[in-house]
């Protein structure tokens, strides 16, 4: 479904601020994989999804979604085939305008915009159905301006949003970052039903290790730009966090002594 | 006095198209498009030298709407695909306007009299029509009667025809995704829409809709001149904010109606601002800075009393709610 080929990005190249954020990265996601990515800050896991929607272009390497290579391809012309949840709860959907407006935004990914109504009576009966699904009461709010609703709320409409069109590709960002505990719950939920409902083929970049070990069946974890271990399957499920942080030690510290040993 | 009013409005309405196209540039898309300076004058350049070489005046006017609309698509462009920062873009397009429009009259101005204009032609039919005559007799004014109800009429019935296919326009998909791109770019080209062509777009008919305005001024007054676009944006970003801060901005049809009485009610206060002693012609720019300046602080003011006074009250009815509950605890230990 999605395929990343010796992916390499550099930032500032040259200068004393030169920084590998990607070193020939390979990457392959079945359908229906639901892959998980851990890693500390500067990791290189935003740069990859960044690479993948298409925001930022690969300095070397190629991109493939669905067997078609999208690696020139513009942000917005591969958003045909991605839907995106962002870290910000504020940036997946537009304020000032309404619910059933922003559900059609969404609705349009996949097709030409043209001059006919956004919203029509087929449509809004449509959307009432798909917000059921969330079970937050906004399928009776949905001539309300969204810049009304809460984080949680809004964040679960961006996950609506990007989800019920079933895109070929989920990239989730992030998302439950900015939310209170009981709201970043509710929407790790909401994540695992969708993604089961729809059999979408799904990457999340999460901080919370738990949450990382309870969704999807894969897992990577990246380091210094490189996926520096990997667990799928019975592997994965018999993982914890003690395990994952041991891991990501040995690996760690085999590196540091593979440095020394170089200066030795 | 009446007579003043009643070409307040008249004027009003025609400059309420300029409004509608800054409404739409300004909130819409969220971009300061100073390029109105320049279009409202292309479109009445335009507009002038076709009808003087004997074109219709309705097709000089499309004609002309057409030329606003080529304007702004070049600020879009210069903003999207040459990356300049959306004001710069704005004013160096007004720049370089003003000398195209030099070329396009050939000279600084172009007077219009004698000329079959939109505003004859509409006159004319009206009165031949008898509909003045018919008008007077039902609303018998003792001290004023107009020249002609025509242009009233004709410019209101246009301002209107050209809001409601705003309001249906900004609710197709096409409409949607450009109001998107102005209240959230990152969000709407996740949803794959192509949010530089969304812009060029937009602009290209904010412009379209000044240049049209211009075109009607331009006919109206009975001539069109090179400096007739100064300070113009500063008069649709005054109907904008006028509009909005007297009759809300709720929905869309609710902002761009508050935009269309914003233009009149920025027309009649220019003209009875006019009427004071010691103001003269000249001092129309510096009227116009003063409204829009109040228009922007008064409303904040306003608010923030509306906020004082709240909390006070809530101060006191908490200070009340602490008697009472002190009353009672007292009660409880008797």
């Amino acid at each position: 479904m999605l395929e990343l080929r010796q992916i390499t990005k550099v930032f500032n190249e040259g200068t004393v601020d030169e920084k590998v954020a990607l070193k020939s990265i390979n990457l392959t996601l079945a359908p229906g994989d639901f892959v998980t990515i851990i890693g500390s800050n500067g990791a290189g896991k935003s740069t990859m999804m960044n690479v993948i929607s298409g925001k930022l272009l690969p300095d070397t390497g190629s991109v493939w979604i669905n067997g078609q290579e999208v690696t020139q391809l513009s942000e917005h012309k591969r958003a045909r085939y991605i839907g995106r949840v962002f870290q910000d709860p504020l940036a997946g959907t537009a304020p000032n305008m309404t619910i059933e407006e922003n559900l059609a935004l969404a609705y349009n990914r996949t097709k030409r915009r043209t001059l006919k109504f956004g919203v029509t009576k087929q449509r809004r009966e449509f959307f009432r159905e798909a917000l059921k699904t969330l079970q937050l009461g906004l399928e009776n709010r949905l001539t309300a301006k969204v810049g009304l609703l809460s984080g949680g709320e809004r964040q679960a409409l961006s996950l609506l949003m990007a989800t019920f069109t079933k895109p070929d590709l989920l990239l989730l960002d992030e998302h439950t970052a900015a939310l209170d505990p009981a709201r970043a719950e509710l929407i790790t939920q909401l994540t695992k039903d969708m993604v089961e409902k729809l059999q979408l083929t799904t990457l999340m970049v999460t901080h919370n290790m738990e949450q990382a070990l309870r969704l999807g069946n894969r897992l990577i974890m990246m380091d210094q730009g490189q996926i520096i271990f990997e667990a799928s399957g019975k592997e994965k499920q018999s993982l914890t966090v003690e395990k994952l942080l041991q891991e990501f030690q040995r690996i760690r510290s085999s590196h540091f002594a593979s440095d020394r040993a170089m200066l030795v | 006095m009446f007579t003043a009013i009643f070409s307040s409005v008249e004027a009003g309405f025609i400059y309420a198209i300029m409004a509608l196209g800054v409404y739409l540039s300004f909130r819409i898309l969220d971009f300061p498009d100073l390029t109105v300076d320049g279009s409202f004058v292309t479109g009445a350049a335009v507009a002038s030298v076709l009808i003087i070489n004997g074109t219709n005046p309705f097709i000089a006017s499309a004609v002309a709407l057409l030329a606003g609309f080529i304007a702004g698509c070049v600020t879009g462009l210069l903003h999207t695909k040459g990356k300049i920062n959306p004001l710069l873009s704005g004013i160096l397009m007004m720049i370089a306007l003003y000398s195209i429009n030099l070329r396009i009259m050939g000279r600084s101005n172009v007077p219009l009299l004698q000329q079959e204009t939109v505003v004859t032609v509409l006159t004319e039919a009206w009165q031949k029509a008898g509909i003045d005559e018919a008008i007077n007799r039902v609303i018998s004014l003792q001290s004023f009667v107009p020249r002609t109800w025509a242009v009233l009429f004709c410019m209101a019935l246009t301002v209107f025809i050209i809001k409601l296919l705003l309001d249906q326009l900004l609710k197709t998909e096409i409409g949607l995704a450009l109001r998107a791109t102005g209240d959230n770019k990152q969000m709407i080209s996740s949803f794959s829409a192509n949010t530089d062509l969304l812009t060029i777009f937009g602009l290209g008919l904010s412009n379209a809709l000044v240049a049209f305005s211009g075109a009607l001024v331009a006919q109206y007054g009975g001539f069109s001149d090179v400096g007739m676009g100064i300070g113009m944006i500063i008069i649709g970003l005054a109907s904008v904010i006028i509009g909005e801060a007297l009759f809300g901005a709720r929905s869309v049809a609710r902002a761009t109606l508050a935009v269309i009485g914003g233009a009149i009610v920025y027309r009649i206060i220019l003209a009875l601002a006019l009427r004071v002693q010691f103001l003269e012609t000249s001092d129309v720019k510096l009227i116009t800075a003063l409204i829009v300046m109040l228009s922007l602080i008064v409303p904040n003011v306003l608010s923030s009393q509306k906020e004082k006074r709240r909390k006070k009250r809530r101060a006191q009815e908490r200070e009340r709610g602490e008697h009472v509950a002190g009353a009672q605890t007292d009660y409880k230990s008797v």
